[in-house]
């Protein structure tokens, strides 16, 4: 521990008299450890103990391979629903006036704050066939409860809040001076929109949609009420973790975890790479 | 002249185009964000309002309490601790590795929660690395308190950490230094300068990383076991009422929470107007 902060000390820089480096850092690097690093190693260390063919099984299987095709599917329709309508919201929130608008900027997170076994149980009794929403889906013959299109339902309420928070800073520093150049330039609305304000906004929006895939594909408090859970048919990859797990299956339970792990990890480097600027600053603004 | 009156038209939309985004905006939140709220609170209050105190007078509401507030008693202040250390650390010095170290701690964020609760049981579930270990000494993690609180410290590890580093680095040093060279030590630089500086940030991450806390329902789920009375938090006991068709007691625990969220976003919001005021955003 000692050597490592010693190696991570830069001493080209401009050094600071203030002290405490050592213990800051150390301290820090230490829960880090124990809180994040040793716990989640587990994974990597359970499925190197199984062999190729064992994991290969496990994260093959056919029920497997059905849970991670709907999980992919309804995260990126709901990523979808959310891309389009939570830019809406966002323009609406910083270009228009109208009432209760402070309040309904603050409630935005509140897919944030809200335990997703709450979020779960409530969206589960209104799409339910008698429910508020759900008899009228019941009346035109869709089922929307206990369906694939009840977990969209949850995953595009979990994942409301990130394209909202991605667009809203990035319209807010827009320069009106942009629009009236274009406008002076003899564009119309619609096209001061398409070739002005959305080539600059899309990076934003991209960050906000594979922000809220990302989430999407790991969640589980919010859709476990909601999907019925049937195999083959609404069984999402941490459902059958849960399953793995009661049945002492630790090996095919890590397996379908680090498949799970590698996914997020990927979605997040994308973020990353495809707009540095934007996802710092969306990270201050969703903390 | 024309052309002016043309850009001030063209400057914003037509009425109508208004009109109907915002329509579809407040349609889309209505459907999705505000009756799901609204239920909750109509379902609690269904039987009246004694039957909604009740609900929450229930000996095992009370327990599921009670331990919701012991994880949270012990999970937020560890997370603190380590939130002040991590953001004096990477605020206030240049080092090997920094931006690593930021994506670490930022890690536990995009783990699904089912995953943050499993590697607990990894470590110290029954046919766990440490299985062997914990039997001979009778410890018990799995389906016991100290599982459920790991699995929340993992969860909640980041919210404190990456509330205070923003506003710890949009101070700069030079407040701390300027106390150094005036004779103060380390614990007086921190306890009398940045503290107050970071005091607003501080606290905001105290109140999210406390709701995070009390309402982690995924990963505690994988740990708790669902023991009645001795290993269901808050949420568990929300779902455990809800599976048993308990709908109206369900939905009155479950507006606890509500007041809980309603709580942390006003103040998130309190919070960002004041630094904003004070230049920290």
């Amino acid at each position: 521990m000692g050597f490592l902060i010693k190696f991570m000390q830069n001493k080209s820089k401009r050094r600071t008299i203030l002290p405490g480096f050592g213990l800051s850092l150390g301290y820090t690097m230490m829960y880090l450890g124990l809180v994040v690093i040793v716990p989640l190693s587990m994974l990597f260390f359970k499925t190197s103990s199984m062999g190729f063919s064992a994991f290969w099984e496990a994260t093959t299987a056919p029920r497997t391979l059905a849970s991670y095709k709907l999980s992919f599917g309804v995260s990126f329709l709901s990523a979808l629903i959310n891309a389009f309508f939570g830019f809406i919201v966002a323009w609406v929130l910083v270009r228009y006036e109208f009432p209760f608008k402070k309040i309904i900027n603050v409630l935005i997170d509140l897919p944030f704050a809200l335990p997703t076994a709450v979020a779960g149980i409530a969206l589960a009794t209104l799409y339910s066939p008698s429910g508020w929403i759900g008899q009228f889906f019941e009346k035109v013959g869709i089922q929307s409860a206990y369906s694939p299109l009840g977990i969209v339902i949850a995953l595009t309420f979990i994942g409301l809040p990130f394209v909202v928070r991605t667009v809203q800073p990035v319209l807010e520093s827009i320069e009106m001076e942009l629009e009236e150049a274009a406008a002076s330039l003899g564009a119309n609305r619609w096209q001061t929109f398409r070739s002005v304000l959305f080539p600059v906004l899309f990076p934003s929006l991209l960050t906000g949609f594979t922000l809220a895939f990302s989430r999407a594909l790991g969640e589980y408090g919010s859709v476990v009420f909601i999907s019925g859970n049937m195999p083959f048919k609404t069984e999402i990859p941490p459902l059958l973790i849960m399953t793995k797990l009661e049945q002492y299956d630790y090996e095919g339970a890590a397996a379908i975890a680090i498949v799970m792990l590698l996914a997020s990890l990927v979605l997040l480097l994308t973020i990353n790479l495809l707009n540095r600027h934007v996802s710092r600053r969306v990270n201050d603004e969703l903390a | 002249m024309m052309n002016l009156l043309k850009i001030t038209r063209t400057k914003t939309e037509s009425r109508f185009v208004q009109g109907l985004l915002i329509g579809v905006a407040l349609f889309y939140l209505f459907l999705l964000l505000f009756l799901p709220i609204f239920l909750i609170l109509v379902s609690a209050l269904k039987k009246g309002f004694p039957m909604y105190v009740q609900a929450l007078r229930d000996p095992e509401t009370w327990v599921a309490i009670k331990l919701s507030l012991l994880v949270a008693i012990v999970a937020v202040p560890l997370n603190v601790i380590f939130g002040l250390f991590a953001a004096w650390a990477i605020t206030k010095y240049a080092f090997r590795g920094k931006s690593l170290l930021l994506a670490l701690i930022d890690l536990p964020l995009s783990i699904s929660p089912v995953i943050s609760g499993m590697i607990f049981v990894l470590l110290f579930g029954a046919n766990g690395f440490l299985a062997s270990f914990l039997a001979a000494h009778n410890i018990r993690v799995i389906f016991a308190v100290p599982g459920i609180i790991l699995a929340t410290l993992f969860v909640t590890f980041p919210y404190v950490a990456r509330e205070v580093i923003p506003v710890m680095k949009a101070q700069g040093k030079d407040e701390e230094e300027a106390a150094m060279t005036l004779g103060a030590n380390g614990f007086q630089i921190f306890t009398k300068v940045t503290l107050p500086n970071i005091r607003w940030g501080l606290f905001y991450g105290v109140v999210l990383c406390n709701a995070r806390a009390m309402g982690e329902f995924g990963a505690v789920s994988v740990v708790s076991g669902h023991i009645r009375g001795v290993t269901t938090t808050l949420p568990l006991h929300v779902e455990i009422l809800y599976n048993e068709y308990a709908f109206a007691a369900a939905f009155s625990v479950a507006s606890l929470f509500i007041g809980l969220a309603l709580f942390t976003l006003v103040l998130k919001h309190i919070v960002g107007f004041r630094l904003k005021r004070e230049g920290l955003k």
